[in-house]
């Protein structure tokens, strides 16, 4: 008899033996299973049953998983963990650009010059591509430095599970997976890390939603524009003494935004592209274990943030260049970038923002905390103002808020701009970091320019909207 | 319950030598022996997999945080040994992504040696995937991680009627603060060798029918697949109609699991 036949055989007789042993075959061997655990377990274990009088994981889980606490602590949490991050990154990103914008680019300049560079190439390498590598990293490295450790330490702590219980029944009323709430948040750190993360996510389906919606949460490269529009244009209402609550509460306001955006999408994505029912999933709610705060914030600095840091240098170098040759390539004796801001400015003000916003979101693909930079430069450019800025192609920032406000309010930035930036912020493409990591992820160019017009659609709409609202109250 | 060494013990043990473990990261040209770490969800299998190669996998606090295979290496004793990080799961039985990645590389993949890592606060339900590991592979070794938790909520586990319930070496251990790893080491190096022979625990309360039915499969297996090792566990999966056993019947691919004897080169395939 030849092995093929034999190796038949083994099949045929397994074909017939299945009918002797029933259509249970499964049940009965899981129960032999817990039988067996069941009785080894019992002969093992000793437990010492006075029990005591008080259990700090249930009553931790009591308070977290509360029906009535367990949303605001979640916020509270949240909030704690972006104040942290922002007020505790103020004194490194000064420090960094300071060392970059005022000791090396001057000191670059110097030795340009004394090398003879020709003008177009120093420009084009040290107020280009330099600019924009220093202020990715003196802008991006301290926040990413201080949050995402933070984070990993709430992970460690045993913390995201419960979030993920909490946000579940709401993910799945979206017909998404209720582990998207663990990618949510790692977006709020950065959204390429939030779009890996999908992995967790077993079903294709749901992965897609959750990758398509990673870029409602409020990435770190954002949190700078929030912060600083919210300041001069809504914290500037209120009373000084309040100010700084209003405008944290309207940066709030704007995640919480996010976060509704993220169940508006999911879930009209899981009824018209993406059909399909949210599938189940067992997710154990970990004990609490007390992190190991130094190995923490060594992983969560070479993992995450020295990564992402790396490729947003890498994508802001060439973003440099191209904001440096707008403003300094001349057609007809005017700037490239003059003439796309003409170009676009019609259209920027129907929707309550302007061509300098739109251009400063073109050219700042690569990377969104340099957005704010770009928007200076190209006011400063556009409007003419004499003595103010660096030059043509230059990013700079003011030191003080209030003067940001007079070059603003000299382009006729308004309330409405200020308000419209902030949403169009939450609510445009990915930077092309999160667009690569997509089309990496989903192998897929379709999802990858879904990802991308998605979001900038729903920022048009928004924004058009909030102006029509906002001139007709007549603000 | 614990018997207490003598004194002196330790320093005398074989397993009291940490320096002999060398961590090599990742950087494997050449290894004797592949070791796969399986376990449940969130039972440390990624800490323990840093502690042993020195690589900073991130881990985390929550269930499903391993999604691709990790590896790495280590020495010991002169040794080379490869080590695999596999998904967490609570089964090898059903067919999920995960599990079909831990039950492939475990039967498929034929590592020297499985170490299963267990919670010892949830021991019940963990033992339930070390019995169906124990199944296919009784070249194993228990770990029984989170000891300090369960020393928290008050829980003893007698880890030596546990092996000898199991038959594969048990080493009771907290990942985290290192403890227990340089002998968890050494078994492994145990079984590797050959040093230790495993009698693995089979699962015993199936209803007569079924233990008809696999006994005869089983005979049926072995004149087809002479001394396959795990001959009980294809012969369950073959009734219950596994595909992909099916297949690996079929094509005789099942006869490469046949172990060759100990000290020969490793299988190539782990992938």
């Amino acid at each position: 008899m030849s092995p093929a036949n034999t190796r038949e055989e083994v099949l045929e007789a397994a074909a017939n033996l299945r009918w002797e042993v029933g259509p249970n075959l499964h049940d009965s061997l899981m129960e032999a299973l817990y039988t067996d655990a069941a009785r080894i377990t019992d002969r093992v274990l000793s437990r010492d049953d006075a029990r005591p009088a008080f259990d700090l994981d249930r009553t931790i889980d009591r308070l977290v998983t509360s029906r009535w606490l367990g949303f605001p602590i979640m916020m509270l949490l949240m909030a704690v963990v972006l104040w942290v991050t922002i007020t505790g990154a103020n004194v490194p990103s000064s420090l960094l650009s300071s060392l970059f914008l005022e000791t090396l680019h001057p000191a670059l300049k110097q030795a340009a010059a004394a090398a003879g560079l020709a003008w177009w190439l120093d420009g084009l390498l040290i107020d280009g591509m330099f600019l924009a590598m220093a202020w990715v990293v003196s802008v991006m490295l301290p926040p990413m430095a201080i949050f995402f450790p933070l984070f990993t330490l709430l992970e460690d702590f045993g913390y995201l599970p419960r979030v993920a219980f909490n946000l579940d029944r709401w993910f799945k009323k979206a017909g998404a997976h209720g582990k998207q709430a663990l990618t949510m948040a790692m977006g709020y750190g950065c959204n390429a890390a939030g779009v890996v993360a999908t992995r967790v996510i077993d079903s294709p389906r749901e992965r897609l939603i959750a990758t398509l919606t990673n870029n409602f949460s409020l990435c770190n490269g954002r949190w700078p524009t929030q912060i600083l529009i919210a300041t001069i244009f809504i914290g500037s209402l209120a009373p000084p003494a309040l100010a700084g609550l209003v405008s944290a509460g309207s940066v709030m306001a704007v995640v919480l935004l996010g976060v509704g955006c993220t169940f508006l999408v999911s879930w009209g994505l899981s009824r018209t592209l993406l059909k399909g029912e949210a599938s189940a999933f067992s997710l154990e709610l970990p004990p609490y274990r007390p992190p190991r705060i130094l190995q923490t914030i060594y992983t969560s600095l070479i993992d995450r943030t020295l990564i992402v840091l790396w490729r947003a240098v890498v994508f802001s170098v060439p973003a440099g260049a191209a904001i440096w040759l707008v403003s300094n390539i001349h057609l007809g004796g005017v700037s490239l970038a003059e003439h796309l801001i003409q170009g676009m400015n019609p259209f920027g003000l129907l929707i309550g923002l302007n061509g300098v916003i739109l251009l400063a979101y073109i050219i700042a693909i690569p990377a969104n905390e340099i957005v704010i930079p770009t928007v200076l430069m190209l006011t400063v450019l556009s409007v003419g103002l004499p003595g103010v800025g660096e030059g043509a192609g230059v990013m700079f920032e003011f030191d003080s808020a209030s003067a940001t406000l007079g070059v603003l309010e000299a382009d006729g930035w308004t309330l409405l701009t200020g308000i419209n930036l902030m949403l169009f912020s939450l609510l445009h493409n990915p930077c092309s970091t999160t667009l690569y990591t997509i089309w990496k992820e989903t192998g897929s160019v379709k999802w990858t320019a879904a990802s991308a017009l998605l979001p900038i659609a729903m920022g048009f709409l928004v924004c058009f909207c909030v102006a029509q609202v906002f001139r007709w109250l007549g603000g | 319950m614990k018997p207490n060494a003598p004194p002196g013990a330790c320093e005398i043990c074989p397993a009291h030598h940490p320096a002999n473990l060398k961590r090599l990261g990742v950087n494997m040209d050449r290894y004797d022996f592949v070791v796969a770490l399986a376990g449940n969800p969130n039972t440390g299998k990624s800490t323990l997999f840093n502690s042993l190669t020195g690589l900073r996998q991130h881990t985390g606090n929550w269930p499903g945080k391993t999604v691709t295979r990790a590896e790495g290496g280590f020495a010991y004793q002169g040794s080379n040994y490869k080590l695999v990080d596999l998904p967490g799961t609570y089964s090898l039985l059903s067919t999920s992504t995960d599990e079909e990645i831990a039950r492939d590389f475990i039967l498929f993949g034929q590592p020297d040696v499985t170490v299963i890592v267990v919670d010892a606060t949830r021991l019940e339900r963990n033992l339930n995937l070390v019995c169906q590991v124990l199944e296919i592979t009784g070249r194993a070794v228990v770990c029984l991680n989170l000891m300090d938790e369960a020393e928290r909520h008050r829980l003893t586990v007698d880890e030596r009627s546990l092996a000898r319930e199991l038959g594969v070496p048990v080493v009771p251990a907290a990942a985290r603060q290192g403890r227990g790893v340089p002998m968890l080491i050494d078994r492994i190096h145990q079984v590797a060798t050959g040093t230790f022979v495993c009698k693995p625990h089979r699962i015993q309360s199936e209803p007569p029918a079924l233990k008809r039915a696999v006994s005869l499969l089983v005979e049926k297996l072995g004149a087809a697949f002479p001394d396959l090792p795990n001959a009980r566990w294809v012969a369950l999966r073959l009734l219950e109609g596994d595909a992909r056993i099916e297949e690996a019947v079929r094509s005789g691919e099942l006869a490469e699991l046949v172990r060759v004897p100990e000290g020969a080169a490793p299988a190539e395939g782990t992938g």
